[in-house]
C-alpha cells in the first residue's frame, strides 16, 4: 500500500462540518492522502514543513484528551503552530457568548480553527462567523467526520475495501455523533450498515437514515464483518434509557459469545475512551487478533493530517484567512 | 390610544370631535355580514357613519353626508375590517429589550392590526387585576392601535395556584391562559375551566405535554438526521385529547391554540361533532412552513409548537378551510439576537409575525385554499366573536378599525426592515403577496404606506 507521491486534489468545501454531503470521490481523497501519511509517520521521516507558518487554534469547549491531542500532533508533524484552547481557561465560563469567541478567535487570524461543542449545530454556527477553514471535531449528537474517516481507513487498510461490506454500529446510538457521521460514510461508500441496541438509544427516525435496525444483538452480529461498539454516553443522558449497567452489559455488551455469531474475521472497533465491563469486555478489547482498537488512534493522527492538508490546499495564503 | 406622530385628535379629521372623512371607491369586505362589493364609507366622530355600495362614487357621497366632505379615493383596492391579532407577547412589562407596546404597536399599525391580545407572560406575569390595568394604562398613553390582555391561568405562570379569575375578567381579562406552556395538572386544568365558566371566559390552552415537549424541533428524520432532540406530535396530540375529555366533564369553554398536527385537529374536529365548546387557532408559520425550514440550524425557525412535517401543514390547511380551526394568530414572539444566535437546542421559541400576518394569510387565497372573505374572517371577525370584542366588523356606529391593502402587490419580506424591535422572523427572504396601504384605528390614519 506504500504510496511515494501524495494525492493530489481538492475538497470543493472550505471547511470540514460533516459527512453528509462529502462525494464519495471526495472521501476516497482524503483516506487515499492519509493512507500516505500512515507511511510517513511509521518511517518517521521528520517533521514536515507543509504548514509551516500556519496557525491551527484547538478550541474545545467539551472536554477530550484523545481528540484533542490527536489534532495538536497532526498539525504539528506538519510545521504547524497549534494553540490548545479549552472552555476550562477561556472567557467561555466566564459567560462570552459562542459568537463572542467566534469573533475573538478570528481576530487572532488562524488559518484553521478545529472545534468541539456541546452542541448540534454550534460548529457550523462558528464557521459563518470566521474567515479561515473550521474542522468539526465533535458537535454535540450531530457529526464528528475525522472519527468516522480514521474508522473507515482502518476499515480499509484490513479488508481492502469498503464497499459491500456489513457494519454492525453497536450500542448508545441516539446519543453518538460517532454513529452518525459513520452511517454517512459507510453509505456513501456502499457499505451495508446496520444499528443494533435498545429502542430507548436509538433516535426514532433512524432507519429513514438507510440503515437496518436491530434491538437484539445476536440477531444484529449476525455475518457481519466489522462490529463498531460505541460508548454509553450517560453524561448526556437525563432520564432512564437503560435501567443499569449490568442489564445493558447482559444484552448490550460486546461477548465473545455474541461475536460468534459475526464473521469468523470479524473486526471490533471503539472510538473510545472505553467503559470496560459496560459496552464492551476488556478480553474482547485487548484481543489483538480482533480488535482495532489502538490501530484507530493511529489512524486518527494520519487522517486529521490529511485533514489540515486538504483545507490550507484551499487556502490563498499563509498569513491569515482563506478568501 | 396613541395617536402618530403625537398629533393632537381634536380636529383630526375621522377622529373623534374632527370633521368627517369618506373613503370612496373600496372594495368593501366585512366578513361578519359577508359583504363584498366597490362601495364607499364615511367615517365621523372615530365611527363608521355609513357603509355601504351606493357610497361607491365620490358623487353620491352629497346625498349621504354633508357637501365638500374630504373624500379618499381608495382605487379599488380592499377596505376590510382592522385585524384582530388574539395571540400577541408584546415583552413589556419586563423585556424591553425585545419589544415595548409602543414599537409593537407600530409593528401592529404597518401589518393592519389595530386589535393585539397579548399573552400574559410578560415579567411579572400578568397575574392580577392591578397588573391588567397597569398594561391598559399603557397601552393608552403608547400604544397606537387597541390592546386587549389575557390572565395567566396560574400565579407567575407556575401551574399551581389559580389566580383570582374574577377580579382579573372584572379588570378586563379576555382569558385565561398559562402562555406558552399548557396547564400541565389535570385537576388544576378541571377547575379552571368550571371556574372560568361563572365569568363567561375560556381557558386557552399551548397544544402540547409538557415532558414530552422538551425537544427543540419537531422529531423525526431531520432531527435524527440534526442530531436535535425533538418534540414528538404525539405530544400535541396527547395534551389535546387528554384536554378534550377534561373539558367535556366540566362543560368549560376551551380554545387550543398554535395547533399543528393532523391529529390534534382530527381530535378537535371530532369534539366540535359532538357539540363540545372547543375552539382553536393556528399561526402562519404552521401553514407556511414546515420542519425543512430548521434544515440549516435556523434558529429564527425554532417555534413552539415546533414547524411539522408536510402532512402536518397540509392537514392545518385542510382545518381552516373546513372551520375546524376557527381563527389565525401571528403568535408574535419577539426576541434580540442574545437569544437567537445560538446553538439550535439553546436557542429561544418564536418568531415575530405582526407584519407578515396578512401577507400570508393572503397565500392562502392566491393559492385558492380559502377565498378572500374567508380568509379575513380567520383574521378579524372570528377572533373577535371568540373574545367576545366587538371588533373585527365594518358596521355603522362600531368604531372605524380598519385596514385598506392591495391584495395582489408583490414584495419581499426583508427582516431587518421590520417595524419590531427584534428582527426574528421565520419569513426572512420570502416573497409574498398583499401589501397594506393604509391603516385606520379610531377614524386615524396610524399607518400609511409610503
Amino acid at each position: 500500500m506504500s504510496q511515494s507521491v501524495f494525492p493530489v486534489g481538492r475538497l470543493r468545501l472550505r471547511h470540514l462540518l460533516g459527512i453528509e454531503g462529502l462525494s464519495a470521490e471526495e472521501i476516497t481523497l482524503l483516506l487515499d492522502l492519509s493512507e500516505s501519511y500512515v507511511e510517513q509517520n511509521r518511517a518517521r521521516g521528520g517533521k514536515s514543513s507543509l504548514l509551516r507558518g500556519r496557525t491551527i487554534i484547538n478550541l474545545f469547549f467539551e472536554n477530550s484528551t484523545r481528540t484533542r491531542t490527536s489534532f495538536e500532533l497532526a498539525g504539528k508533524r506538519l510545521g504547524g503552530d497549534v494553540v490548545n484552547m479549552s472552555a476550562e481557561v477561556s472567557s467561555i465560563k466566564k459567560g462570552e457568548t459562542l459568537m463572542d469567541t467566534a469573533v475573538t478567535m478570528n481576530a487572532m487570524l488562524p488559518d484553521v480553527l478545529i472545534v468541539r461543542h456541546p452542541d448540534s449545530g454550534a460548529v457550523k454556527l462558528l464557521s459563518e462567523k470566521v474567515d479561515c477553514a473550521v474542522i468539526n471535531a465533535g458537535d454535540g449528537t450531530h457529526e464528528h467526520p475525522t472519527q468516522a474517516l480514521l474508522d473507515a481507513l482502518a476499515i480499509r487498510r484490513h479488508k481492502k475495501r469498503l464497499q459491500g461490506l456489513l457494519v454492525a454500529i453497536c450500542g448508545d446510538i441516539l446519543h453518538s455523533r460517532v454513529a452518525r457521521s459513520n452511517i454517512h460514510l459507510l453509505a456513501t461508500m456502499g457499505a451495508r450498515v446496520r444499528v443494533v441496541g435498545p429502542p430507548t438509544l436509538m433516535p426514532t427516525a433512524i432507519a429513514r437514515m438507510g440503515v437496518e435496525v436491530f434491538h437484539d444483538m445476536r440477531k444484529g452480529l449476525e455475518g457481519v464483518d466489522i462490529v463498531m461498539m460505541l460508548r454509553l454516553q450517560t453524561e448526556r443522558m437525563q432520564g432512564n434509557f437503560v435501567p443499569s449497567v449490568r442489564e445493558y452489559f447482559r444484552h448490550y455488551g460486546l461477548d465473545y459469545e455474541k461475536l460468534s455469531v459475526a464473521k469468523p474475521d470479524a473486526l471490533i472497533m471503539h472510538p473510545g475512551p472505553m467503559n470496560r465491563g459496560v459496552e464492551i469486555d476488556s478480553e474482547v478489547a485487548d484481543d489483538v487478533d480482533r480488535s482495532l482498537i489502538r490501530e484507530q488512534v493511529e489512524m486518527g493522527v494520519a487522517v486529521r493530517m490529511a485533514c489540515l492538508d486538504l483545507l490550507t490546499r484551499n487556502l490563498v495564503s499563509n498569513t491569515g484567512g482563506a478568501t | 390610544m396613541r395617536y402618530p406622530d403625537g398629533v393632537v385628535p381634536a380636529k383630526t379629521p375621522g377622529g373623534r370631535g374632527g370633521p368627517p372623512v369618506a373613503y370612496v371607491n373600496a372594495r368593501l369586505l366585512d366578513p361578519a355580514s359577508n359583504l363584498d362589493a366597490l362601495g364607499g364609507m364615511v367615517v365621523r366622530n372615530g365611527q363608521v357613519a355609513e357603509i355601504g355600495a351606493h357610497l361607491a362614487a365620490a358623487g353620491a357621497l352629497a346625498a349621504a353626508g354633508p357637501a365638500g366632505i374630504e373624500t379618499i379615493d381608495c382605487g379599488g383596492m380592499c377596505l376590510a375590517p382592522g385585524l384582530v391579532d388574539m395571540r400577541v407577547q408584546l415583552r413589556e412589562p419586563g423585556e424591553e429589550h425585545k419589544e415595548t407596546i409602543s414599537t409593537a404597536s407600530e409593528a401592529a399599525a404597518v401589518g393592519g392590526i389595530t386589535t393585539m391580545v397579548a399573552l400574559p407572560n410578560t415579567r411579572p406575569a400578568i397575574d392580577d387585576a392591578a397588573l391588567v390595568e397597569s398594561v391598559a394604562r399603557l397601552a393608552r398613553e403608547t400604544s397606537l392601535v387597541r390592546v386587549h390582555t389575557y390572565a395567566a391561568v396560574t400565579r407567575g405562570l407556575n401551574g399551581k395556584e389559580m389566580t383570582e379569575f374574577g377580579l382579573l375578567a372584572a379588570a378586563g381579562a379576555l382569558g385565561f391562559t398559562d402562555a406558552t406552556h399548557a396547564v400541565a395538572d389535570p385537576q388544576l386544568l378541571r377547575r379552571a375551566l368550571s371556574y372560568a365558566r361563572t365569568f363567561g371566559k375560556a381557558i386557552i390552552q399551548h397544544p402540547e405535554e409538557p415532558i414530552l415537549s422538551r425537544g427543540a424541533m419537531n422529531e423525526g428524520e431531520l432531527s435524527t438526521r440534526l442530531g436535535i432532540p425533538g418534540s414528538p406530535a404525539m405530544a400535541e396530540i396527547i395534551q389535546i385529547e387528554r384536554d378534550i375529555r377534561i373539558a367535556e366533564l366540566t362543560g368549560g369553554r376551551l380554545h387550543f391554540s398554535n395547533v399543528t398536527t393532523a391529529q390534534g385537529l382530527a381530535a378537535i374536529r371530532n369534539a366540535k361533532a359532538r357539540g363540545l365548546a372547543i375552539t382553536c387557532d393556528t399561526a402562519p408559520h404552521y401553514f407556511a412552513l414546515n420542519e425543512m425550514a430548521l434544515s440549516d440550524y435556523r434558529t429564527f425557525a425554532k417555534v413552539s409548537p415546533p414547524l411539522r412535517s408536510e402532512d402536518d401543514r397540509r392537514a392545518v390547511i385542510e382545518a381552516l378551510k373546513d372551520g375546524t380551526i376557527d381563527a389565525i394568530a401571528s403568535d408574535h414572539s419577539p426576541h434580540d439576537q442574545d437569544s437567537k444566535r445560538l446553538p439550535l437546542a439553546q436557542a429561544a421559541f418564536g418568531t415575530v409575525g405582526l407584519e407578515t400576518l396578512l401577507p400570508i394569510v393572503l397565500e392562502l387565497v392566491h393559492n385558492k385554499q380559502l377565498g378572500l372573505l374567508e380568509a379575513l374572517a380567520k383574521i378579524t371577525s372570528a377572533p373577535a366573536a371568540l373574545l367576545g370584542l366587538k371588533e373585527g366588523r365594518l358596521a355603522k356606529g362600531l368604531a372605524a378599525d380598519f385596514v385598506v391593502f392591495d391584495p395582489a402587490a408583490p414584495w419581499k419580506i426583508e427582516a431587518k426592515r421590520l417595524q419590531s424591535k427584534s428582527k426574528n422572523s421565520a419569513f426572512d427572504d420570502r416573497l409574498v403577496q398583499g401589501r397594506v396601504l393604509r391603516t385606520v384605528a379610531a377614524g386615524i390614519p396610524i399607518h400609511i404606506a409610503s
